[in-house]
């Protein structure tokens, strides 16, 4: 196989084999070949590559997660306690986010730090820190719900595929590509749309199918390789089921390298979530999410610019360290290592 | 040969079941179809009318066919809100997303393809570190948080560009473009950075090649190996993302089109969906899913192209 190999990543006929199995994790490419499932897919696990020969010394005396990685999780870590606490904060003093913190008018758009609130207030006289913190809530539990659900099915479905191949790969595989062909966010605003439910539930459902396509390429790929392996043939050979081959010798290896992506996963979840709140598909008024926030505030963006621009720095800050704790770990684990 | 009609069945196949979701998400709206699209208010005989209309007493199947012959014609029926035909609103729509897109696309790879070409000439510089960090730091910025920012640094303050408006090319190409570019750059910057990140990676593994340190050893300019002998062979997944991202810009392009007030398909089909006009929406749908199962079809062929290994490691199979 030539170093360079450019293996088509559009909609594979079902069943050809779009990974050179068995070269597949030796694949210097490896970098190249995951952006392109990533790219084809709703996830922007582009974000994974560091993975180029060069950054990555076959040498590399001690792997260490650098600071980077420890600001990121302290973040991350930060805003999920605020996120549980909300209930207590409130109880100690933290108002109510949907409503307004005095009954004057004077309240209303105040800068933060100006004596209402570190994020000031907005129009409705509500205090933004309030709004973001139990906005939090919810976009952490739809980003990580809609992840574990993407992942639990599409696992089943890339193992199912990888292992017994042939018409079974062809039906799933196919009806993954079916799910592709719709673009992601367009294909969560018509589950929501259709479905008229602007639940926590339904959004969760709404962006965990978009994830279902992508993690079972993904594991129908490392699927396609382990089976091969000795370990399988030795299991084989001692007489194992298929059953027993897939839940013991194949799922705890092809799905380790999906839990990395996870987090990257619950990124693009929140971002997905963002959207979807943005375009008024999400949780409805006036419980707050990050996303109707930052549009309710573009009314006031010359006046007061804060509105909108502290739950998208929170949002940024928030999707950052996931994508770059995500990228580290990654990076320490890497799978490259792990399938040798 | 086989290759290209094995894609077209393929394509096929995707389509007919693409058509067939977009149809079928209009049953499971909750409650009675015919009250539902009737509306609030509405008597039994209009009622009764839209039953008709839509057939409803008609199996599922039936109606698909019916309803794919129609679309096939161009015929998506009325849209309930503001009784305009559909397809003509759509036609009215398309060449906005489209512009906004292909714009987007030219400003993401305008960017992209110079920094990740320096960058990659000397991995692991400072010129390399500080892009790809900033690469990876527009990665994290979903369209929806960029567009305030950017409206407020070039439309508030710096009054560079109109935050909304919009001047159809024809008319006045540079205003097109002027009223055009937030939005663009809005949707280009994430694009940018995913362009810049691939393009370097491949250009980095082309550049340890052996041909490459031929080409050295016969003492050509570093520069020129760089553009003349690495860089092409190290577009093809560049080629093909930026392809497939054209069908994913068109879904990226729903929010910038609202925050915009940009009169394109993805601002017609939120409009529909706020507005319950579930047909108008459906249409969309379906157009904006052709599209990019079409745009997909493009790419892989394109890519055959490009590459004749693919050809023929295809058609030996």
């Amino acid at each position: 196989m030539p170093e360079h190999s450019p293996e088509h990543p559009g909609n594979q006929a079902p069943g050809s084999n779009y990974f050179p199995s068995g070269d597949f994790l030796e694949s210097p490419n490896l970098a190249t070949e995951l952006t392109q499932i990533a790219d084809v897919d709703a996830y922007n696990l582009e974000a994974l590559h560091n993975l180029d020969p060069d950054q990555v010394p076959e040498d590399a005396v001690k792997k260490r997660l650098g600071w980077t990685f420890w600001i990121a999780a302290a973040w991350i870590f930060l805003i999920v306690a605020l996120a549980l606490l909300a209930p207590l904060l409130e109880k100690l003093g933290m108002p109510d986010p949907t409503q307004p913190v005095c009954t004057s008018r004077d309240c209303s758009l105040q800068p933060p730090l100006s004596g209402y609130g570190l994020m000031g207030t907005d129009k409705l006289r509500r205090d933004i820190f309030a709004r973001v913190i139990w906005g939090a809530r919810v976009s952490i539990l739809v980003g990580v719900a809609a992840v574990i659900f993407g992942i639990f099915f599409g696992s089943i479905i890339g193992i199912i595929a990888g292992f017994f191949k042939g018409k079974v790969q062809t039906v799933l595989m196919g009806a993954m590509d079916v799910l592709l062909a719709f673009p992601a966010l367009l294909l969560a605003m018509s589950i929501v749309t259709f479905l008229d439910d602007k639940s926590v539930k339904t959004i969760v459902l709404a962006i965990g199918i978009v994830a279902i396509p992508p993690v079972a390429r993904l594991v129908r790929a490392s699927t396609l390789v382990f089976a091969e392996r000795e370990f399988v043939l030795a299991a084989r050979t001692l007489g194992a089921s298929n059953g027993r081959v897939i839940t013991k010798e194949i799922l705890p290896n092809a799905v380790l390298p999906i839990v990395s992506f996870g987090i990257i996963g619950v990124a693009v979840a929140i971002v997905a979530e963002g959207a979807l709140a943005f375009l008024g598909l999400s949780i409805p008024p006036p419980d707050p999410t990050w996303g109707s926030m930052i549009n309710e505030g573009r009314a006031t963006l010359e006046t007061a610019p804060w509105v909108t621009l502290m739950p998208c720095l929170v949002l940024f800050l928030t999707v950052l360290s996931l994508n770059l704790a995500g990228d580290r770990l990654r990076e320490y684990f890497d799978i490259r290592e792990g399938a040798l | 040969m086989a290759f290209i009609w094995r894609k077209l069945l393929q394509l096929v196949i995707v389509l007919l079941c693409v058509t067939f979701f977009s149809f079928f998400m209009l049953t499971l709206l909750p409650g009675n179809l015919a009250d539902t699209l009737c509306g609030i208010g509405c008597t039994q005989e209009q009622r009764d009318q839209k039953v008709e209309e839509l057939r409803l007493n008609d199996p599922v199947y039936i109606r698909y066919a019916d309803w794919l012959g129609n679309v096939a014609r161009g015929d998506f029926g009325r849209s309930g809100r503001t009784q305009q035909d559909i397809s003509e609103a759509l036609t009215e729509r398309i060449p906005v997303t489209a512009e906004l897109v292909i714009y987007s696309q030219l400003l993401a790879l305008g960017i992209a393809i110079p920094i990740a070409v320096v960058a990659a000439r000397r991995a692991g510089g400072v010129f390399d570190r500080v892009s790809t960090t900033t690469a990876f730091g527009f990665l994290a910025a979903p369209p929806f948080v960029v567009a305030p920012v950017l409206v407020l640094i070039f439309a508030v303050n710096l009054k560079w560009f109109p935050a909304t408006g919009y001047t159809p090319f024809l008319e006045n190409p540079l205003d097109n473009l002027r009223t055009f570019f937030l939005p663009a750059l809005t949707l280009a910057l994430a694009e940018m950075a995913v362009y810049m990140r691939l393009l370097r990676t491949d250009l980095i593994s082309t550049l340890q090649e052996d041909y490459i340190t031929m080409a050295k050893a016969k003492g050509i300019p570093p520069k020129r190996i760089l553009w003349k002998h690495a860089f092409r062979p190290s577009t093809f997944s560049l080629v093909t993302v930026a392809g497939l991202n054209m069908g994913r810009l068109i879904g990226g392009a729903f929010v910038v089109e609202v925050i915009f007030s940009l009169n394109g398909l993805g601002k017609y089909i939120v409009d529909g969906i706020l507005g319950r006009d579930y047909l108008a929406v459906q249409a969309g749908v379906v157009v904006v899913a052709f599209a990019y199962v079409l745009i997909n079809f493009g790419v892989d062929l394109l890519y055959a192209v490009l590459d004749p290994r693919i050809r023929h490691a295809r058609a030996l199979a």
